[in-house]
């Protein structure tokens, strides 16, 4: 999963530093890394700067298949293949663009390919990669691979997870150089961001919860590694640990929060989560989408405890919604039953606000709505495919940032190759970027009854920027 | 009023701006090729191009439409003269019940117009929005093929008579 996230513009920064906001982030940035550096120049003189080289794996290793197959459930809770797979790559192999605040890093080929993959590893390189962020050759590793979460996975997890991976089909690939400019292309730096933000360690468990709560919070700790995308982080791309998962962000997605802060107009139970993080789908949240629909798809593979159990830790971090969230739930709730009982004439009279109609980009925006959108979601989910989820009940409309609904409106949901799943259509060929400006700016009002969001032009030119490029010349 | 250009031709409709391009071009224009299957831009029967870019007409509301260049399948040929595209479907036989066709040649010739010769797995992946129920699925992409073959040699004879 991409980890290296927006760490100057976070998200949340748009509202609080408004004008200033570039100006007091690169001061905040600066400030870091000055404090980095001189750190840095500390700790080169120490000569803590890298690690040994560990010897080669003995040959001829074998492994008991029972940890081979726990392995390989530990490794879909992790998420390994996600960033150490190519787009149309061979699994584990590598080459996967990962797109951070710092550069361009490539995943790694983690097949047991000895010349290019981690063939030669043995199982103490293997830890000390998990454990504390080094290679066998003992450089130390960008944190894009996320060993400050890896950092907490239990012995003989780490162990099935080497058995499982070096008993898979060895692959020969080299993944394309890095793209870090100066000074992010100094490995041994790396260092001094350990020495500010990183602490190796186990997950111990806390003796005031009961087994199940700290099952959960072990593996949303350590292998689900959530708050890499859950949890914002600061200038120089650490998890800001006081504001754990309080929201963050994934390639270009929002996390929301999974606190008492979480913007969903519905509060998560854990009966939800549990539904949601098994099958991708509840019935009062959208489904799992963007950096989501891997992991639930991992999520799918393993033991249904497991699942349970990070759903019950979630819930608890959540806490019992407030009473004013409560009242706010039920007012989406009733919003959503109303329009989609009145479907295919939606009841919109007690909603429509007063006095907009003067107001050209609101009306522009609902009758693209009315057009476009109002024919899937005012229905509301249905058993049927073509039905999709009241807007009033998702969190995409709630978020501080469109970066989300911007995503969805302009490339839909498509199953992965070959699956059979929901799909909604991209309008990025029905509309130009002023009318998903408009109608984006329509829905988070309408139905997010939330405050203007400012960052919408730029997302969408985002959007349509990398939907150029991926499609390249056979967009039609 | 809401203005659309359709086929190279200007028309003046008379219609509420959120009423979605499909019913305009049935009810007001009598271009009936673009074909309701889903309402739901899930199956792609309604395909029509805008500014050469595939559409699904049955969720595109006409208001977001004025100022484009929007063609439907009639402006690509007549029974006559059929274009490249609907040549090479007539060609290769790729209908049944033809419910799906004029849809899938409108995203052909999107797919066409700016790649010239895509490769099978870009065609696959281009026209996987269209949906076909009988299962002329293989016709379909041979008919994408010949037309893309066709229109490359339809463009290399028209250099050599320069």
């Amino acid at each position: 999963m991409i980890v290296m996230r927006e760490a100057f513009g976070n998200r949340l920064c748009v509202h609080y530093c408004g004008a200033q906001g570039s100006r007091m982030r690169n001061g905040r940035f600066f400030l870091h890394l000055m404090v980095a550096l001189q750190l840095g120049a500390a700790t080169m003189l120490a000569g803590c700067a890298s690690q040994p080289l560990l010897p080669d794996a003995a040959p001829g290793l074998s492994f008991d298949p029972r940890a081979v197959a726990r392995g390989a459930q530990l490794a879909a809770i992790g998420n390994c293949i996600d960033c150490h797979t190519a787009a149309g790559g061979r699994p584990y192999a590598g080459g996967r663009a990962l797109k951070t605040p710092f550069g361009i890093i490539h995943g790694t080929n983690i097949t047991p390919d000895s010349d290019t993959g981690i063939g030669r590893w043995s199982e103490a390189a293997f830890f000390r990669a998990m454990r504390e962020g080094v290679d066998r050759e003992g450089r130390h590793l960008y944190p894009a691979f996320p060993y400050d979460h890896y950092t907490k996975v239990t012995d003989d997890d780490i162990r099935a997870i080497y058995a499982y991976l070096m008993t898979r089909e060895p692959m020969r690939a080299v993944p394309p150089p890095n793209k870090l400019p100066f000074p992010f292309n100094i490995r041994s730096l790396i260092a001094v961001w350990k020495r500010l933000y990183f602490k190796p360690g186990v997950f111990r468990p806390d003796p005031a919860r009961n087994s199940e709560w700290n099952r959960g919070a072990y593996l949303v700790q350590g292998l689900g590694h959530c708050g890499a995308c859950h949890t914002p982080r600061n200038a120089l791309g650490a998890e800001k640990k006081t504001e754990y998962l309080e929201g963050g962000e994934a390639g270009g997605w929002h996390g929301p929060a999974l606190t008492a802060a979480s913007p969903a107009p519905v509060p998560w139970t854990a009966e939800q989560l549990h539904k949601y993080l098994r099958t991708g789908l509840d019935d009062l949240h959208a489904i799992a989408v963007g950096p989501m629909e891997p992991v639930v798809r991992n999520l799918a593979t393993v033991p249904e405890q497991d699942v349970r159990a990070m759903a019950i830790y979630l819930a608890a971090i959540a806490g019992e919604p407030s009473p004013h969230r409560r009242k706010k739930a039920q007012d989406a709730l009733a919003h959503a039953r109303r329009e989609e009982a009145s479907y295919p004439f939606p009841d919109r009279t007690d909603h429509e606000a007063v006095g907009r109609g003067g107001d050209r980009a609101y009306q522009n925006g609902r009758a693209i709505y009315s057009g476009a959108c109002a024919a899937c979601h005012d229905q509301g989910r249905q058993p049927t495919s073509g039905a999709a989820l009241h807007l009033a009940l998702g969190t995409a409309m709630t978020i501080p940032t469109s970066a989300n609904l911007v995503h969805l409106i302009m490339e839909g949901i498509t199953p992965p190759d070959g699956d059979v799943g929901r799909f909604m259509p991209g309008f990025a060929s029905e509309l130009t970027n002023e009318q998903v400006r408009d109608l984006v700016a329509y829905i988070r009002e309408y139905f997010g009854r939330a405050p203007a969001w400012y960052d919408i032009e730029d997302e969408v030119r985002k959007s349509r920027k990398e939907l150029s490029e991926r499609n390249g010349k056979a967009k039609g | 009023m809401v203005t659309l250009n359709v086929n190279g031709q200007t028309h003046q409709i008379d219609t509420h701006p959120d009423t979605p391009l499909l019913y305009v071009l049935m009810d007001h224009l009598a271009l009936n090729g673009a074909k309701f299957g889903c309402g739901l831009g899930q199956c792609g029967a309604c395909t029509v191009l805008a500014d050469g870019q595939a559409i699904f007409s049955c969720i595109t509301p006409v208001s977001v439409l004025q100022g484009r260049r929007i063609r439907t399948l009639e402006g690509l040929g007549t029974i006559d003269n059929p274009g490249p595209v609907q040549r090479a479907f007539i060609e290769e036989q790729a209908a049944q019940c033809g419910f799906c066709i004029p849809g899938m040649i409108m995203r052909a010739q999107a797919l066409l117009e700016r790649n010239p010769s895509p490769s099978q797995a870009e065609i696959r992946a281009h026209m996987s929005t269209n949906l076909c129920r009988c299962g002329t699925h293989m016709r379909i992409l041979r008919a994408v093929e010949h037309a893309a073959g066709a229109m490359r040699s339809g463009a290399a004879s028209k250099e050599s008579k320069r």
